[in-house]
């Protein structure tokens, strides 16, 4: 979507222009402000002033799907839930990531019953799962830096 | 899984006024994803202009189905669950449990581990207060509040994380006691707290209780009486701030309650202002309670903080090598659990949003035949209606928040 | 048995004809179905039991006893400080209960959480939807004879037939 569609083949202009998108896409990433449950609150914490998730470009939390890049899944996705869960990814912009946090998103953690649904990768593309029960603010942290190398090593051309 | 369907106001016809089935009134839906839901509330609104006739809550986005996963676990389990429902009071759901089952298999606890009992829950009130507090100051676009908050609730979270190794889901009671004794730099991290948050809640109420823009917002607004209030079922500082003057600690006081000196904040208004109010008032209390049940922690060192009674609590590390008794307990404990009465208890304890009850019942085995937690914020969630009719859009965000639900604790 | 709580007893006991049990100091009190809102109006108006604290049902399918389930009333006086708990049994086939959210305001979710996941009928309910289920939901999950709902986890042996089954993961 966007820059990667109007570039062709400008070799070394190409990988400069990379690396200069996919920086500014990390230093600027806006997490949408969707909690679930119990990590929502570890989320708010990693937010708050003790961790300071700004420091990662993180300022802001938008509650609106269509002004956000991240989809952080902050607990127990429900089969009521999962749906609206659908629906707001689908209203993310392109370029959009996600994160699993917890265990109840990564894998469904300790509930594996009727109601829950087993790791929201079911539903949506995960880009980093991040492990425990709630995971602390610095593992959120943690996983939100794994995704930013990730989408540093973005490539727009994918090479013959 | 189930498909996001168009938004149909058919099945919600008998709970909207006439007026919206002729279009007169407008219907709006808020939630599930909404910042100021306080989780996956959705709620339709039937609005006026912008006042609001009725407001219809849909709850179940967080149904996590833990009654029923509760009934495939062995009662030690099984309590892992519990941490998960109100997952702002994690402790005081495990001492619901704890008691619960304490009663249905009649088993003693010592006094120290009361103590620490005492001293943990009141922290995590105040860690859940504190979440109220800031989440409250977001909603009523008092951001400050929200930083301000966060950063003390660090401080018992550091406690939290002391005593059990983890900062929320601690699991750290136990059916008989407490996982083990709290750490020597407890008594130091408690004090340290108790010095500092004093001085913090009166920064709180220099930033709020006489803001003239909050008080615009808050005062009059969803006045909840104490009769609605009780026929709702709503406990906690909802009631309290209608002017009930109901705590279960002093009421029926369990875990020791009774031997500490502590008010309950009462207000008679029953406005969103007046539970702001009891909030603030509990901090203090909760305060008092704490540094109280350090000096007796103090009277107490090095006694036993689990039951004796082996049937039920597993024996001590130590003894596990060198006696074969202790091994078999070791055992049988650990892979089948134990076995309760086929009977049922109902016990409660009072937790930061109100009456939190467990009823438990067992069949003769290991395994409970059916747990039903009575959460308070279900309850006080239903007076909604009640309470926002009449009043503008944005003043049901303010109310939403005084009455402090918590989802995973209405949809369990 | 409290003092207190003997009498109130002793009241339905004439009233009603019921039968009662205590266990910890807990008194239940066995309810006839067609007697339990007017036994609930009686507590609430004249012993001051102002608060429904819970209810809630139980399933004895496995027991293989009818009546299969227990709907329970837990009140509470706040005046008198004292609890008692009614039961009333009801029929596995086709259960029906009349409905006491005319006593008590909480009771209208609470039956409406009853019927969701154990579907007991309330009689007279002003609002009989599901409350927690997702609609089209069929089933009623707290019942017995419901399966918990159990997922293989994922290990490496069963790695790639589960993956399958997430067509997003790999997207």
């Amino acid at each position: 979507m966007g820059v990667e569609q109007k570039l062709g083949n400008m070799g070394i202009v190409t990988t400069k222009l990379e690396e200069l998108v996919n920086w500014s896409r990390t230093n600027a990433m806006w997490p949408m402000l969707f909690g679930l449950a119990c990590c929502a609150i570890e989320m708010m914490a990693a937010q708050a002033s003790h961790f300071d998730m700004s420091r990662f470009g993180m300022e802001l939390m938008r509650a609106s799907p269509r002004q956000s890049d991240l989809m952080i899944v902050a607990g127990r996705v429900s089969r009521k839930m999962a749906p609206v869960v659908r629906r707001l990814y689908d209203q993310m912009p392109e370029p959009k990531w996600a994160i699993a946090m917890g265990d109840c998103a990564s894998c469904g953690g300790v509930f594996n019953n009727y109601a829950i649904l087993q790791g929201v990768d079911e539903i949506i593309p995960v880009d980093v799962y991040v492990a425990g029960c709630p995971p602390r603010p610095e593992a959120l942290i943690h996983g939100i830096v794994t995704l930013y190398e990730k989408v540093k090593a973005d490539k727009f051309v994918t090479p013959a | 899984m189930a498909q996001l369907e168009e938004v149909s106001y058919e099945p919600f016809k008998h709970l909207v006024s006439e007026r919206a089935l002729t279009g007169e009134t407008m219907l709006l839906n808020m939630g599930p994803q909404h910042p100021s839901t306080h989780g996956v509330l959705r709620l339709l609104l039937e609005l006026d202009g912008e006042t609001i006739v009725n407001a219809i809550p849909d709850i179940g986005y967080l149904h996590t189905g833990v009654e029923k996963n509760m009934e495939s676990k062995t009662y030690l389990k099984a309590e892992v669950m519990t941490d998960r429902l109100d997952y702002m009071n994690t402790t005081g759901n495990n001492l619901a449990y704890c008691m619960a089952v304490e009663k249905l298999i009649d088993l003693d606890v010592p006094e120290r581990a009361q103590v620490i009992r005492v001293i943990v829950t009141e922290l995590q009130r105040i860690a859940s207060h504190l979440v109220f507090m800031g989440a409250f100051g977001l909603d009523l676009a008092a951001m400050s509040m929200f930083l301000y908050c966060f950063r003390e609730r660090e401080y018992i979270m550091d406690i939290l994380e002391l005593c059990s190794g983890q900062r929320m889901m601690t699991t750290y009671f136990r059916p008989g006691g407490v996982w083990r004794d709290v750490p020597e730099e407890f008594d130091s991290a408690v004090r340290n707290f108790i010095k500092i948050f004093p001085k913090r809640v009166d920064e709180y109420e220099a930033l709020l209780t006489k803001n003239p823009i909050l008080l615009d917002r808050l005062v009059g607004i969803g006045i909840l009486d104490a009769k609605t209030a009780l026929s709702h079922g709503v406990t906690g500082p909802t009631l309290r701030a209608s002017g009930v003057n109901w705590d279960l600690r002093k009421a029926r006081p369990y875990i020791g309650y009774e031997q500490y000196d502590f008010n309950v904040p009462v207000r008679t208004e029953g406005d969103t202002f007046a539970r702001y109010i009891v909030h603030i008032e509990e901090f203090r209390e909760s305060l008092k309670i704490v540094e109280q049940g350090l000096e007796k922690l103090k009277k107490l060192p090095g006694k036993p903080v689990n039951s004796d009674n082996r049937k039920f609590v597993p024996p001590p590390r130590a003894e596990v090598g060198v006696s074969m008794e202790a091994l078999i307990h070791h055992f049988k404990f650990w892979t089948e659990g134990f076995p309760a009465p086929k009977a049922s208890i109902y016990s409660a304890v009072e937790s930061p949003r109100g009456e939190l009850g467990v009823y438990l019942e067992g069949n003769g085995g290991p395994k409970p035949h059916r747990v039903h937690m009575r959460t308070p914020s279900f309850d006080n969630l239903s007076a909604i209606n009640k309470m926002v009719q009449g009043h503008l859009v944005a003043d049901l965000v303010a109310i939403l928040a005084s009455i402090d639900i918590v989802l995973g604790d209405i949809d369990r | 048995m409290d003092k207190k709580l003997e009498k109130i007893v002793q009241a339905l006991q004439e009233k009603f004809g019921v039968t009662h049990e205590e266990f910890r100091g807990e008194v239940h009190v066995f309810v006839k179905a067609e007697n339990i809102v007017d036994a609930l109006t009686l507590l609430r108006d004249k012993y001051e039991f102002e608060l429904l604290s819970a209810l809630t049902a139980t399933d004895y399918y496995e027991q293989h006893v009818e009546p299969r389930f227990h709907v329970i009333y837990q009140l509470s006086s706040l005046a008198q400080n004292i609890t008692v708990q009614l039961r009333v049994a009801v029929n596995g086939d086709q259960p029906k209960v009349p409905s006491a959210a005319g006593v008590y305001d909480t009771a209208n979710w609470r039956e409406r959480e009853v019927f969701d996941m154990f579907g007991i009928q309330f009689e007279g309910h002003p609002d009989p939807r599901r409350i927690l289920t997702p609609e089209g939901m069929e089933a009623h999950p707290l019942r017995k004879d419901f399966p918990l709902g159990y997922e293989e986890p994922q290990f490496t042996f069963n790695y790639d037939d589960i993956d399958l089954k997430k067509i997003y993961a790999k997207e």
